[in-house]
């Protein structure tokens, strides 16, 4: 089937609407679908049966979403889920709101009622292509079965060009068990999607001149220039200049976290030196990064005497939050390259920047205020010693997944990242329970790397039931819980800001469930450590298993905090390096 | 804040009027009003969209409604250089009695009686929102039985059209190896 699908392309050859669907996305390059099946989409599930594509059954259709955004940042590529009408399609909304925030590259197919019975309030009916306009790049509904190639065609180049987003595709049961031809389309043309890639060359130039004005500039790396892989190209623009880094939460291992010049990730839970480089800095040179409330802090005191430079592949993102001085619209791989080049020649005339003063300033700032974190008095675990374990043992090559909420943070602080798409997390929605399918998704596309989802005790609960499929398929991610028996993030707004009133976020997961017996019922094996002295052994023991999924409840002092912070709605000059402790900034040197 | 007329065009596709509307309200933009309807090319609808909003919004919404894949192009229609009309059409009461000066009443608007009963007329009258709003002012002593009316729509002056347009560019489609 596989030899002949690639030979008929052209026949036009008389096939089932399901057949068409299935070839379609054979055809668009597809390896891997993420889903599971129902009533409506069931045709398509026959042809499936028999096609080269590997379909993975989850247990929950949100398993299949945020797997295959797992899958598509770990690869670089476009990831796929498949669910039936109504509840399936339902259940796939978070994942489709999480890729759509975080522009992830994800076409959902999902199947509809009959055509005949749209708009009946029929048996696993809803209406997906309404829900899902808001947090879809595009989506389609297919009726006509003659549609079906041209609509994947075009989904998938939605999905992965421009700014990438999700895409989905709903195709009737009736046009799945219609008969049809098939024929994989040379083009597609959509009138009004054409997004610029190029940057305009007097942009380039404005910024240039720019950067070689100031004094005090930073490069503000967000989540486009891992999209765009253009992390050899900031590396060249960052050491061609030796402009100070700071790698938002998206850009995590855009940039070595080794390299002397960078000064971590800004924003809420950021370093002292990022946070103190955007605030004191006279020119952001943003790339790929849209100024997000979570990096930003209280809009009006943000980076009060900076330009920007705003470079994005999406024009809206521009000027939507910060005024803009030089903006540059343009796929941010060839907009780093053309200041590259434009900064080489300057050079080449004797044009350098002078930010000799700003780069002691703020390495000054680094050597000060580090991260850190104080060891629990009692002699419990602190959960930053178990990250910065994981890190040394497991080394940068493995890929980290995370949840939401603390343990997030102290991932994306303690351990080390110095390449792209090995740290992958939902930054913009914030969904609990993205790690373990995410991991999954993105063991499957990287079955070579070491996959830690590195997860909380609340989220784990939220959507563990993807370590059945894990076993199950042969996808042998590891789990590290960080269990401090809590919903931590809140139960640390609750002590900041609500006088210590733990209002339901004691999770009592220390008692129930056990998370080692959990492990072993899903044929997972499970690990626990709850002392210092064993966390390297613990973590040595679950590389050491390759063959099945590993959970590791790491059973850590509940008390632990999130810092440095910024409090939700202040300016980032409030920023605390620790409860009640202010950085004081040797203005002088500026 | 501004009033501002968008022109908008469009694929003419169904869910394309759902998709803006709803960029509209989840962005937090109210529309003041809103026409479609075919243009000369049957593949492309024109939307005249008017909104009452500050510069940096509109240029934002401008944005985001350029992010639709269906949207063909946005052009903001000046209103010195475009002509704007309403259609409206209103059922006054007017018997025996005073049908005369109803009459004269509408043909002092250039309006155009449609439908006449024993105690109503019903007049159809287009032109711009300060017209129509003076022709319900005069039209109220009579009694106003019934109005309705539709959202503006919009032509740029002079021999230039906003639908002239290049092509559509074409993306070649990977082949399988």
């Amino acid at each position: 089937m596989t030899e002949q699908s690639a030979s008929d392309s052209s026949t036009g050859e008389s096939v089932t609407g399901a057949q068409s669907l299935i070839k379609s996305l054979e055809h668009a390059g597809v390896k891997d679908i993420f889903g599971i099946p129902g009533g409506a989409i069931l045709p398509a599930y026959d042809p499936l049966y028999d096609s080269k594509i590997r379909h993975i059954l989850v247990r929950h259709e949100q398993g299949a979403g945020h797997a295959a955004q797992g899958y598509a940042v770990a690869t670089g590529g476009v990831g796929v889920c498949m669910a039936t009408s109504g509840p399936g399609a339902t259940n796939l909304v978070t994942p489709l709101a999480d890729a759509h925030m975080d522009s992830v590259p994800m076409v959902a197919v999902t199947g509809q009622v009959g055509a005949a019975s749209i708009g009946t309030d029929a048996f696993q009916e809803a209406d997906i292509r309404g829900i899902t306009m808001p947090i879809t790049k595009h989506n389609f509904l297919v009726t006509n079965p003659a549609d079906i190639p041209r609509v994947v065609a075009e989904a998938f180049y939605l999905a992965r060009s421009g700014r990438p987003g999700p895409v989905l595709v709903d195709v009737a049961k009736s046009a799945l068990q219609a008969q049809t031809s098939f024929e994989w389309p040379t083009e597609i043309s959509l009138s009004g999607y054409r997004p610029v890639t190029r940057p305009h060359s007097k942009q380039i130039r404005e910024a240039t001149r720019l950067i070689l004005e100031s004094r005090r500039p930073v490069l503000y790396v967000g989540g486009g220039t891992i999209r765009s892989r253009a992390h050899k190209e900031l590396r060249q623009l960052a050491e061609l200049t030796g402009i100070p880094v700071v790698t938002t939460l998206m850009a995590r291992g855009a940039f070595p976290d080794s390299h002397p010049q960078h000064l971590g990730m800004p924003g809420m839970h950021g370093t002292v030196a990022a946070v103190a480089g955007l605030q004191k800095s006279d020119l952001i040179i943003s790339l790929g990064a849209r100024f997000d409330d979570r990096v930003t802090g209280a809009l009006d005191s943000f980076a009060p005497g900076a330009k920007v430079i705003h470079a994005d592949i999406d024009p809206a993102e521009i000027g939507k939050n910060r005024a803009v001085d030089v903006p540059i619209v343009g796929d941010c791989r060839e907009v780093i390259a053309d200041l590259v080049a434009a900064l080489t020649a300057e050079q080449e005339q004797g044009n350098t920047g002078d930010y000799e003063g700003w780069v002691k300033f703020v390495a000054g700032v680094k050597m000060r205020y580090p991260l850190g974190y104080d060891t629990p008095p009692d002699g419990t675990l602190a959960p930053q010693y178990v990250l910065e374990r994981l890190s040394h043992i497991s080394g940068p090559e493995s890929i980290y997944v995370a949840g939401v909420g603390q343990h997030q943070m102290w991932a994306t602080h303690f351990i080390q990242y110095e390449n792209p798409n090995t740290w992958i997390n939902s930054g913009g929605l914030g969904t609990m329970g993205f790690a373990v399918p995410a991991a999954m998704g993105a063991k499957v596309g990287r079955p070579e790397a070491t996959v830690w989802a590195v997860d909380g005790d609340g989220c784990f609960q939220m959507t563990n039931q993807e370590l059945a499929t894990c076993t199950i398929e042969g996808i042998p991610i590891k789990v590290a819980v960080i269990n401090n028996e809590s919903l931590g993030m809140v139960r640390q707004w609750q002590t900041l800001f609500y006088e210590g009133r733990y209002s339901n976020t004691d999770l009592q997961s220390k008692r129930i469930p056990d998370f080692v017996k959990l492990a072993d019922a899903y044929g997972a094996v499970g690990l626990s450590c709850e002392s210092p002295a064993d966390v390297d052994e613990t973590i040595k023991k679950a590389m050491e298993v390759d063959d099945v999924p590993v959970v590791v409840d790491f059973r850590v002092h509940r008390d632990a905090m999130v810092w440095p912070m910024v409090p939700a709605g202040t300016s980032n000059d409030d920023i605390n390096y620790a409860r009640g402790l202010a950085p004081e900034f040797e203005e002088d040197d500026l | 804040m501004t009033v501002h007329t968008l022109s908008v065009l469009v694929e003419n596709r169904p869910g394309v009027l759902a998709r803006i509307a709803g960029l509209f309200s989840r962005r937090g933009f109210n529309i003041d009003s809103l026409a479609v309807g075919p243009t000369e090319d049957s593949s492309v609808s024109r939307m005249t969209i008017v909104v009452n909003v500050e510069e940096t919004p509109l240029e934002q919404v401008t944005k985001q409604l350029n992010k639709l894949v269906e949207v063909i192009k946005i052009v903001e229609l000046d209103d010195r250089d475009s002509i704007e009309k309403e259609l409206m059409m209103v059922k006054v009461k007017a018997d025996v009695n005073n049908r005369g000066q109803v009459v004269d009443a509408i043909a002092l608007f250039r309006g155009k009686v449609v439908d006449v009963a024993p105690d109503t007329i019903t007049v159809q009258l287009t032109g711009n929102a300060d017209k129509l709003r003076d022709f319900v002012a005069v039209m109220e002593p009579f009694g106003i039985r019934e109005l309705v009316q539709s959202g503006m729509v919009a032509i740029g002056r002079g021999s230039r059209s906003i639908t002239e347009r290049a092509k559509p560019l074409a993306v070649p489609v990977e082949q399988p190896a």
